[in-house]
């Protein structure tokens, strides 16, 4: 087994009083899928969160590559820009075209040049099938499209580990399959992502491993066939079985 | 002198017209340049009031930003709470008095005007800058930016065009206030309309031809800034990049050509 990329140790999440996440250990490695499952509620994005520090975690460490990126003096946005991320609200950058979404962080971050920025874009762009756009700005274009071109930006910094949270949940049904297919795209290429997913046959398709949270906890994790097929923890039973019988 | 009212301006007019307009340009120079570094300076106290502060910075790092965040603070709250006829007077002969520093009046007209709308843009631009979804902050944070980058690439820019109306009021507003430099002395359009008034005891004329143009400068400037607001705006269309954008003289070949060229 190779190297872990990301090690998450004993993490913890509080707001207040309000314990988000208790104790979560896992760990990722190169070319793994892994999908975390779960009612709303459970913590799971709030543990994307935590992997991206955009939340600090309350206790815990998070590794990557064997360092402690929770503790102090960690250069946070360079390891930013080797862990991507996307968001269930796209977030484009309003004030930039398409093709700009794709650039700024490139030549900001890691300092590329205008022409290597615009090729990687353009070729990334190409990927998710967005390249005729390159003029548009974001609110000219539809959910799904917003969705395929956050990811062609996350892509661009070319990470070590995309992560997806909730990537199809705001999208209309027609639009939820145009964002799963480059996604099974990215799976075939060979990327590391961690997805917070609602889509199980997505989920169980592409994974590797799936984890399934309730309460902040991880309460059971497995490969897909394990999960969805046979599944030991009487939660994971009750949460999909809810799936099964629509 | 002439009989009728209007008579009187046209000779008003005649006689001291560069001196009007000489008024009005100092007027208008000392908005525009002070309305600029105004925002300038809203701009910097903007972004540095709105740093994060996280628990894992240092101690020194945090310590320093509360001084920074405080000092800003005091300068807002007391420029914005104080009338700038009372700063100008202050400033002025105050500096003369404590530094014997005697400032030019350009330099002091420049700096009150600066200080005082820079003031007023700090607060304008931090509700500019929270205006603006966190979710943007989110996406330029995800792919590795820091503060600073966020703010110049991202957020301010849309900040920025969210807040031009209020940009546009302050200009506004310090043409019309740069009359208040005249206590120290500045001839600018009011000072230079009280002495034609007084030379001929014109009051009534003489300030009616200031009021027009006073009018003309601002809604001049009001309608510039709506041009310059849609221009911000960019094009409500875009164009399909129909040929292979990873050419750069896109326009050569068509998409689809190219490609069955390399298979």
């Amino acid at each position: 087994m190779s190297e872990a990329i990301i090690q998450v140790n004993h993490l913890s999440k509080v707001f207040g009083k309000n314990t988000v996440l208790k104790d979560i250990d896992f760990e990722v490695h190169p070319q793994d899928v892994t999908s975390i499952i779960g009612p709303s509620g459970s913590g799971k994005s709030t543990l994307l969160r935590c992997i991206n520090l955009l939340e600090e975690p309350t206790g815990g460490s998070i590794l990557y590559h064997g360092t402690d990126i929770t503790d102090r003096g960690v250069d946070v946005p360079a390891y930013r820009s080797k862990v991507g991320m996307v968001f269930q609200n796209f977030n484009l950058f309003n004030n930039h075209t398409v093709l700009g979404n794709c650039m700024v962080g490139q030549m900001k971050v890691l300092k590329k040049s205008k022409e290597e920025a615009r090729k990687k874009a353009l070729f990334y762009l190409e990927k998710v099938g967005m390249a005729e756009y390159i003029n548009a700005k974001p609110r000219q274009i539809s959910g799904g499209q917003k969705q395929r071109v956050a990811i062609a930006r996350a892509l661009a910094m070319e990470p070590e580990v995309l992560l997806f949270d909730e990537p199809t949940s705001a999208l209309d049904p027609q639009m939820v399959g145009e964002v799963l297919e480059v996604m099974r795209q990215l799976v075939k290429d060979g990327l590391t992502m961690i997805i917070v997913t609602h889509e199980m046959a997505f989920a169980k398709d592409v994974s590797r491993r799936v984890i399934f949270m309730r309460d902040g906890v991880i309460q059971e994790e497995g490969t897909p066939q394990q999960i969805f097929d046979h599944p030991v923890n009487d939660m994971t039973k009750e949460f999909l079985g809810r799936f099964r019988r629509e | 002198m002439p009989s009728t009212f209007f008579g009187r301006i046209a000779y008003l007019i005649e006689l001291y017209g560069p001196s009007f307009l000489r008024g009005a340009w100092y007027s208008l120079v000392i908005a525009i340049v002070g309305t600029f570094i105004g925002c300038v300076i809203g701009l910097v106290v903007g972004i540095i009031k709105t740093i994060p502060v996280s628990k894992k910075d240092s101690t020194v790092k945090r310590v320093v930003l509360a001084v920074v965040k405080a000092v800003l603070g005091a300068y807002v709250e007391v420029f914005r709470g104080t009338p700038m006829m009372a700063q100008a007077m202050m400033i002025y002969y105050g500096a003369a008095a404590l530094f014997h520093y005697n400032m030019s009046m350009w330099f002091a007209a420049f700096f009150i005007v600066s200080i005082n709308t820079g003031a007023y843009m700090a607060e304008t631009v931090r509700g500019g800058i929270i205006s603006i979804d966190p979710g943007q902050t989110e996406g330029a944070m995800a792919i590795g930016m820091t503060h600073f980058q966020t703010m110049t690439s991202v957020i301010m820019p849309q900040a920025l065009r969210n807040i031009m109306p209020q940009i546009g009021n302050n200009l506004i507003i310090n043409i019309k206030d740069t009359c208040v430099l005249s206590t120290i002395g500045v001839v600018e359009l009011f000072y230079a309309t009280k002495s034609v008034a007084g030379a001929l005891y014109t009051y009534f004329e003489a300030f009616t031809i200031a009021m027009v143009i006073y009018f003309v400068m601002t809604f001049a400037c009001s309608r510039l800034l709506r041009l310059l607001e849609n221009k911000m705006d960019g094009p409500d269309n875009y164009d399909l990049a129909t040929t292979d954008t990873l050419t750069h003289t896109s326009g050569m070949y068509p998409f689809k050509k190219r490609r069955a060229e390399h298979e």
